[in-house]
């Protein structure tokens, strides 16, 4: 499927959600399903860090693109540029000529912060559950999931991952933290290749 | 007893006492210092201190298999706990969470003495905006998370550059916490030892603490889990035991086989008991000699040394046994001369060794001439006075007889001998290439298998072995400091173009004082650095009263002493300091290992591009190969024992000359030798074998032991002499077997330094004997048969 039908099919898809009558509520594996059906994105984003320490919050904007299913990068442009990408389990982080590859096995506590945008738009229930409890709300229109870590050492820092989405597509991150700070990532338009 | 007897007896009594006692308190020892230079070259000596001291001698890496990820895990940290408290250790590593912690904390701690980021530009108004929006940036990142408790300490984010200048860190995999080998089923700790690698016996204690370690770490499993988890110790000091307990428990065990089976041997020829334990007389008394001659010598005896002693057990039977067999009225007279000159021409041959830079060669010469030597005259002087009055062993003149007449129709079969050249000279002709091996690990005792498992493990851990270094000399600390510093600087565009992976050096965790001083002085003043600080978190979403706690960290960092080595202690950077910074008879060096970009080797453009940047500067440092540096020694000695192989056998040819006054029979006494050295070269490399120093020696011996065959021979078709030719041939036969029984034990051992020795001289003594009895003459006819006595 081209990336121009694959748009195509997604406006339909929008299209028809907006018109439908809000459906019962969704099962996680309607959802799970929907969202897995999607081969490939690529969005803008901005991103707000709320920190106690800092008397404004932190702003920064850049592009994130997925390819399913293990493939997410997210390119931060501004207020300076710097690329993290998770592929195959192995995360590479590049800021300057600086160079950080790590893989997720090894580094559980990066998990909130990527893999679980990357285990939800894959639809991959198995490595949602492997490393959250997974709450969900709402409907297939208007859908939020609840990822609370399991891993006590990731569950000492992030309180809980807010993923909310319409349909397919996710519209915003949200990570707790334990200490109360914040952070939250909002999905603006589509990039157009 | 008559006089001449009661003199030679006290005399033997009381040097055998003395070389007992010689024996009894002299030093054994096992570790490499057989194989290292006794004048070397400045290079050499870095290599030398390396191999003895440095940091990669005293690592010892522990593999934790068995169980699941988390009981290795478990274990992993109790064996890590146990083992920090353990003065013997300088450094445990496991990647665990309280080893990690320490390091940190020095590093947060001194950060502004240690990171290259801090000059006084740093600390102005612009300088200060443009580091804290960087760490700010960072914070933003997932790993901004754990800069977040620091921020306010450390805006400008001088553990990040810390950590970044470090470079690009091969951290090994994680697994439940720990360090794991890199497919998971093995948890790895890295454990350096405070004791040097030279220093075999505290090598063996810190392999033993960590097995207890290990078994009560164990034991704070339930029960059932105990059982599967295993521990395997790998690196130069686990290998430097274990090849003592190697060459111990082999020189023990090839000794005994020997003597046992050449005990047999001498035993069925004889058919007489007191033959066999008088013939072993002066074997003893040589191996004593020779060990008494290496302890006076050298001061200490190598544990190899003891090992070629099988040799000597080889050669020196063979006096007895041709005194006993070969026996008549005048012995003294018609076969002592023969064997006199055969023990000379081995005393020359070994004397070749002597001036060898390879320590083990000089110990092995200086221990088979004084063995020979003793064996000899203790056979000449002393044993016939002991030789009970009805003395007989069994009758070999029929035996004799029958091989007088296998020599005869062996003769006519001579021709066949022109096919030996022929075959050897196209084999070692096909393989010229790769005769020779010029590397120094084909005399380790390490099995392969052992060496791929710590090959494997190294490049799991990313401490795989350092092949360059660059050494910078300097007379004092403070300056060994300050050349490192410049030459990593220097170093760094090289790292950044990624033309080689990283360098390490001392100066990275103990900067020389006058950089720590100058750091310092780039800290302002509380007031100025206020006054900054408001100015620089303009357009900032932070406040200057939030990062108050920085303003205290400068204020006490400029009033904070300098970093010293004591400073150090309990990280892991202690150590490695130690390692990089040594101290030696001329002052000190900075020694800096250079990384490849990926595991491996530097390219040879990446080796000439850090050669031009070393020699630029005016350090006096060098790039050090230390893989070709080992080797290079190795090569060394391995032209050396050709040169010194070649000088023994002219030796031999001279002494030959001289004694035999005659080229025809010189010639004909070399010639089976030859052809014997040349079968077997040409054997060996047949069998796939590469040649090593070992292999080369045991050409030698095989023209030392087979110069006596060869002399029999000629004697006896000479026809100078009255002794009966038929029993000359059995003495000789069970010489040689005696010989090669010796040696084909040794050429079992699993370790390579003595069955190279043993695959050499074992099928050379046998066809030294077979090609002299093919190319010997018959005896005229007047000193032919008959003349049995």
């Amino acid at each position: 499927m081209s990336r121009r039908a694959a748009l195509a099919a997604v406006c339909v898809l929008l299209a028809n959600a907006a018109a439908a009558d809000a459906p019962a509520d969704p099962t996680l594996d309607e959802l799970l399903n929907l969202l897995a059906a999607r081969r490939h994105g690529h969005v803008t984003f901005t991103e707000a860090h709320e920190m106690a320490m800092l008397k404004e919050p932190l702003q920064s904007s850049g592009e994130l693109s997925y390819d399913a299913p293990d493939r997410l990068e997210k390119r931060t442009l501004k207020p300076r540029p710097e690329v993290l990408l998770l592929e195959h389990g192995v995360l590479t982080m590049q800021r300057g000529h600086r160079q950080h590859v790590v893989t997720l096995a090894d580094t559980p506590q990066l998990v909130p912060f990527v893999e679980s945008i990357r285990a939800t738009l894959a639809g991959d229930r198995a490595a949602l559950e492997h490393y959250f409890t997974v709450g969900c709300d709402g409907n297939l229109a208007h859908w939020t999931l609840h990822l609370v870590p399991k891993e006590a050492s990731v569950a000492r820092s992030v309180q809980e991952v807010r993923i909310s989405g319409e349909r397919d597509a996710i519209r915003e991150v949200e990570i707790r933290q334990s200490d109360g700070d914040r952070s939250r990532l909002t999905i603006g338009p589509e990039v157009t290749p | 007893m008559t006089r001449p007897a009661l003199a030679a007896t006290v005399a033997f009594i009381g040097l055998a006492a003395a070389a007992a006692l010689l024996a009894a308190r002299t030093h054994y020892t096992t570790d490499l210092s057989a194989f290292l230079p006794r004048t070397p070259s400045a290079s050499q000596r870095v290599l030398i201190e390396q191999l003895r001291e440095g940091p990669a001698a005293r690592l010892i890496i522990a593999a934790l298999g068995g169980g699941d990820a988390a009981t290795r895990a478990h274990v992993s940290a109790a064996l890590a706990q146990g083992l920090r408290t353990d003065p013997r250790f300088a450094a445990v590593s496991n990647g665990d969470a309280p080893g990690l912690q320490a390091d940190r904390e020095f590093l947060f701690r001194h950060r502004y003495l240690l990171s290259e980021a801090v000059t006084p530009q740093r600390f102005t108004a612009s300088g200060l905006h443009e580091a804290i929006a960087g760490s700010l940036a960072a914070l933003a990142a997932p790993e901004g998370l754990l800069l977040k408790e620091l921020f306010v300490q450390d805006p400008t984010g001088e553990l990040l550059a810390i950590v970044d200048a470090l470079g690009p860190e091969r951290a090994p995999r994680t697994n439940a916490g720990v360090w794991s080998s890199r497919d998971g089923t093995l948890a790895l700790l890295v454990l350096q030892t405070r004791a040097a690698g030279a220093d075999t016996d505290a090598q063996q204690a810190a392999c033993e603490a960590v097995r207890q370690a290990f078994a009560r770490a164990r034991d704070t499993l339930p029960a059932a889990q105990r059982s599967a988890l295993t521990l395997r110790l790998t690196g130069p000091p686990v290998f430097a035991v274990d090849a003592r307990v190697l060459i111990k428990h082999e020189v023990m065990r090839l000794s005994m086989l020997g003597a046992v089976l050449i005990t047999v041997l001498l035993l069925f020829v004889y058919r007489s008991l007191p033959a066999l334990l008088l013939g072993l007389v002066p074997v003893a008394s040589g191996a004593l000699a020779g060990i008494a001659a290496v302890a006076l010598g050298f001061g200490a005896v190598h544990g190899i040394t003891l090992g070629f002693g099988v040799t000597l057990i080889g050669e020196a039977v063979d006096y007895s046994i041709y005194l006993f067999v070969q026996r008549g009225p005048d012995w003294r007279h018609t076969v002592w001369p023969t064997i006199r000159l055969g023990v000379l021409t081995s005393i020359v041959g070994f004397a070749a060794l002597l001036p060898s830079d390879f320590q083990g060669l000089a110990q092995l010469g200086l221990y088979s001439i004084a063995g020979l030597t003793a064996a000899a005259l203790v056979t000449r002087f002393v044993l016939p006075h002991w030789l009970p009055a009805g003395f007989a062993i069994r009758d070999l003149r029929a035996a004799g007889a029958a091989l007088q007449q296998a020599l005869a129709r062996l003769r006519t079969a001579r021709v066949l001998l022109w096919g030996v050249p022929l075959l050897a000279g196209t084999v070692l002709y096909l393989h010229r290439g790769a005769l020779l091996n010029h590397e120094l690990a084909a005399l380790s005792p390490v099995s392969v298998p052992d060496q791929e498992f710590d090959e494997r493990l190294r490049a799991d851990l990313g401490a795989a072995d350092v092949r360059y270094m660059v050494v910078a000399p300097a007379p004092t600390r403070e300056a060994a400091l300050s050349a490192a510093q410049s030459l990593t600087a220097r170093l760094a565009p090289l790292v950044e173009s990624g033309v080689i992976g990283g360098v390490e050096a001392a100066s990275r965790y103990l900067p020389s004082a006058a950089t720590q001083r100058a750091r310092q002085e780039s800290l302002p003043e509380r007031a100025v650095l206020e006054e900054r600080l408001r100015a620089a978190v303009e357009g900032l979403p932070v406040s200057p009263e939030r990062l108050q706690p920085f303003v205290e960290a400068i204020a006490a960092a400029r009033a904070a002493p300098l970093l010293t080595r004591a400073d150090l202690e309990g990280t892991s950077f202690a150590a490695v300091t130690d390692a990089l910074l040594v101290q030696d008879a001329r002052g000190f060096s900075a020694l800096l290992p250079v990384a490849a970009v990926a595991s491996g080797d530097l390219t040879e453009g990446a080796v000439a591009a850090v050669r031009r940047v070393v020699t630029a500067g005016s350090e006096s440092a060098v790039l050090l190969n230390l893989k070709g540096e080992t080797d290079q020694l190795y090569s060394s000695y391995l032209a050396q024992a050709i040169r010194l192989s070649l000088a023994g056998f002219a030796a031999i040819v001279v002494l030959l000359g001289i004694t035999l006054r005659s080229a025809a029979r010189v010639a004909r006494v070399l010639t089976p030798l030859a052809l014997a050295v040349v079968a077997v070269a040409g054997l060996l490399v047949a069998a796939g074998a590469t040649l090593t120093i070992l292999h080369l020696i045991g050409m030698l011996l095989i023209v030392a032991v087979g110069s006596n065959y060869a002399l029999f021979f000629d004697r006896s078709s000479a026809g100078d002499d009255g002794t009966p030719v038929a029993l000359t041939l059995v003495s000789l036969l069970v010489a040689n077997l005696a010989t090669v029984l010796a040696f084909g034990v040794l050429a079992f051992s699993r370790v390579p330094v003595l069955s190279d020795l043993g695959a050499t001289v074992a099928p050379g003594a046998a066809l030294a004997l077979f090609f002299c009895a093919l190319l010997s003459q018959p005896p005229p006819p007047a000193a032919s048969a008959g003349r049995v006595a």
